[in-house]
């Protein structure tokens, strides 16, 4: 395999470049436009119409107007379904016009409604941030305990980054953020720690018969960890990122843009164990070595710090 | 032989129970609202009236009587849970009308006193006496009488009018109403004039508690605000249902499929580990009666990449060893022994985010982080030492002995 002999760690410049281009671009459009939130995080009602047959917006228009609420929806059509998102919250009155409107045209039509406080949105928002840095801060305390302190801040970093950059390319793209979207992320966290541990579990393991003299040392284990482990990454990757895609392609519609966050999350986790975690640690690390002449160091001494 | 048979008897008695079982078992997982169509809405209470503050037995007694008044609706497993501080949820499965719902739900409660003054032939209890404001905040409870039997004290704010109505129905009967439920009909004993009263009569403790709370509650009821409402058909609930299970059995048996190209022998071991999980998952879920929803499938689904990892981690390190050189036996100890450390610490970790993200999230975040734990010990079980187990086995059968049945070729072995 060509993976073998890569220098996964040679061109980590280009990639820590890379990224964070991308984390100041995600930062620039996050600050300029945002995210698109959905009616979970903004208030107002979010109603969808299934069908038997196909009905479209002009149909529907003219009933919403009606009603007098016909100005304020905006009507989105899909396969057999219609989705209307009213920025005011309609009234029970209006919500029950609503639908015996409707059902006039279609009798076998079928609602989803979802009506909403962002506080609530928001208030889940600011809880799953909290989980996430309360987590770092666990992460931290166990990742030195079973490795070292420096394995534990590349973790958070390509962690937080990964987090990030899915919420930025969320921004970039314009793509709705709802309450799954908030979970999505949670499991990319859950998902990126795990590839990383195992990575650094491979490092940490080489480190211990390793003589490590001078920084190219360093650099040497660090590709020979990644590409032992580059088969595991890529498999692992593929076999979740396969369930994802399914879930993609052929889950309710519901669950779609939560799918699509874990299929890119997933792709930018497995990218970051290898191309930013391992790289860092290396930069850590090396500022311990570099530095020092090519003096023989006993290989015990570099047994101790694991 | 013995390593056969019980080869033999592991693989296929769990097989056999798994048939068996699963169709009940997958009867008896409870469903979401987001599944089975239904209708959810999050109320905060406020106090009617102003200056008042929303205390946890209020909150709990409101509770309490929006439970009563969903049971009457007559749609099957209603559920109120009161949350946090002031906050109720109501999930209701299976409702036609939705805005009769409502409305039934949002009426504070209502208590009253009524009498029979000047009700005409055939009506019961026609006057509303006393309303649930005329009531002492918290002014009602429990005391006992000489016999010992529970009674209720209670007392009104206008002693004036108090007096006025004891004297009016003395001897006659004053009900106790909540909403439109008879709770109680004590008789008129005395003329009360320092606006206090004993409500006797031989009522178990149970049913004093309940006739005070009640009482309480009507003297200070709380108004409910729709927060956050969610209502799903039922028919759209089973399209979502279907479709994330359809998409997750493809993905199962392309993971599958993959495992068994890749791995051969462990990787069928691996599947057949994997249908184990899933089917223990469930088995869990059942138990423990958890409520599937949406991201609890995701999860779920998820999940089945997450254990495979185990595998993948494994089978990679035992396939390292045997192109070293080592011999099939060998290879899968050492490649055991190694991988093992790297699937427990990356697990710990992913169960440490979990966890604070059960601790810390609420809803959705909770469902979602108990599934994944869930998961994870699960998966620790039956990826990490079932699948070992079974290998294990079949190596010492011989069944597994060659490099070509963990997917290497023998060119690329390396000479010892």
């Amino acid at each position: 395999m060509s993976f073998k002999n890569f220098n996964y760690v040679g061109k980590s410049k280009i990639f820590f470049i890379f990224s964070i281009v991308i984390t100041v671009l995600g930062l620039v459009f996050l600050l300029m436009r945002g995210l698109n939130y959905g009616v979970d995080f903004r208030s107002g009602s979010n109603v969808d119409i299934s069908f038997k047959q196909q009905l479209t917006s002009e149909q529907v228009q003219p009933v919403l107007n009606e009603i007098g609420i016909g100005e304020d929806a905006s009507i989105t059509e899909g396969t057999d379904r219609i989705n209307i998102r009213f920025s005011d919250v309609l009234s029970e009155d209006q919500d029950s016009k609503l639908r015996s409107a409707v059902q006039k045209l279609d009798p076998s039509a079928t609602f989803e409604v979802n009506t909403v406080d962002p506080e609530m949105a928001k208030e889940l928002g600011r809880n799953a941030i909290y989980a996430v840095l309360l987590s770092c801060i666990g992460i931290i305390i166990y990742v030195s305990i079973r490795f070292e302190w420096r394995f534990a801040l590349a973790a958070i970093v390509a962690l937080l980054h990964d987090a990030f950059v899915v919420v930025s390319i969320f921004s970039i793209l314009g793509l709705e953020v709802d309450l799954t979207f908030i979970i999505a992320v949670l499991t990319i966290i859950g998902y990126s720690i795990n590839d990383t541990i195992v990575i650094f579990d491979r490092i940490r393991e080489n480190l211990r018969f390793a003589k490590i003299k001078r920084r190219s040392d360093l650099v040497e284990l660090v590709n020979k960890s990644l590409s032992q482990t580059i088969g595991r990454s890529i498999y692992t990757a593929l076999s979740v990122f396969i369930a994802a895609l399914f879930m993609l392609i052929l889950g309710g519609e519901s669950i779609r843009m939560f799918s699509l966050a874990i299929c890119i999350g997933l792709l930018i986790g497995a990218y970051s164990s290898i191309f930013i975690a391992s790289p860092l640690w290396l930069v850590l690390k090396g500022k311990n070595v570099s530095n020092k002449p090519q003096k023989a160091v006993k290989p015990n001494k570099d047994k101790i710090e694991i | 032989m013995k390593r056969i048979i019980s080869f033999i008897v592991t693989v296929l008695g769990l097989t056999i129970i798994m048939a068996v079982t699963t169709p009940g078992l997958l009867k008896d997982v409870r469903l979401g609202l987001d599944l089975k169509g239904g209708f959810e809405i999050l109320y905060e209470a406020e106090p009617l009236m102003e200056g008042q503050q929303v205390t946890k037995e209020a909150l709990q007694e409101t509770a309490k009587s929006l439970q009563k008044r969903a049971d009457a609706l007559g749609t099957t497993e209603p559920e109120v849970t009161p949350e946090g501080t002031n906050r109720i949820r109501l999930k209701v499965a299976g409702v036609t009308d939705e805005a009769e719902v409502r409305k039934t739900m949002k009426e504070p409660a209502n208590l009253t006193f009524r009498s029979n003054d000047g009700c005409k032939e055939g009506e019961e209890f026609c006057k509303i006496e006393l309303r649930g404001n005329d009531f002492v905040e918290n002014g009602a409870s429990i005391a006992y009488d000489q016999l010992n039997q529970p009674m209720i004290d209670i007392k009104v704010k206008d002693k004036a009018k108090f007096a006025e109505i004891t004297e009016r129905l003395l001897g006659q009967e004053l009900a106790i109403f909540m909403d439109d439920q008879l709770l109680s009909a004590p008789t008129v004993q005395a003329v009360l004039t320092d606006g206090s009263a004993q409500i006797t009569g031989s009522y178990t403790l149970d049913e004093a508690k309940q006739i005070r709370d009640t009482i309480n509650l009507g003297a200070l009821p709380l108004k409910l605000v729709e927060k956050y409402s969610q209502s799903v058909g039922a028919t759209l609930g089973m399209q979502s249902l279907t479709k994330t299970l359809q998409a997750g059995l493809l993905a199962s048996v392309a993971i599958l499929l993959f495992m068994i190209i890749r791995y051969r022998i462990p990787g069928l071991l691996a599947s057949f580990a994997l249908i184990l999980h899933t089917w223990l998952l469930i088995l869990v879920f059942v138990w423990a009666d958890f409520t599937l929803t949406l991201p609890g499938i995701a999860a779920f689904i998820l999940g089945v990449g997450m254990a495979v990892d185990a595998n993948i981690i494994t089978y990679e390190r035992i396939r390292e060893e045997i192109r070293t050189g080592k011999s099939v036996a060998s290879a899968v100890k050492a490649g055991g022994k190694s991988s093992l450390r790297a699937i427990m610490d990356s697990n710990v970790t992913t169960i440490l985010v979990a966890a604070v993200m059960f601790a810390f999230g609420t809803g959705a975040v909770k469902g979602f982080a108990i599934v994944l734990i869930l998961e994870i010990l699960i998966s620790i079980a039956t990826n990490v030492y079932f699948s070992r187990f079974l290998l294990n086995l079949l190596v010492r059968i011989g069944w597994a002995g060659k490099p070509s049945h963990y997917g290497v070729k023998e060119r690329d072995i390396r000479e010892l």
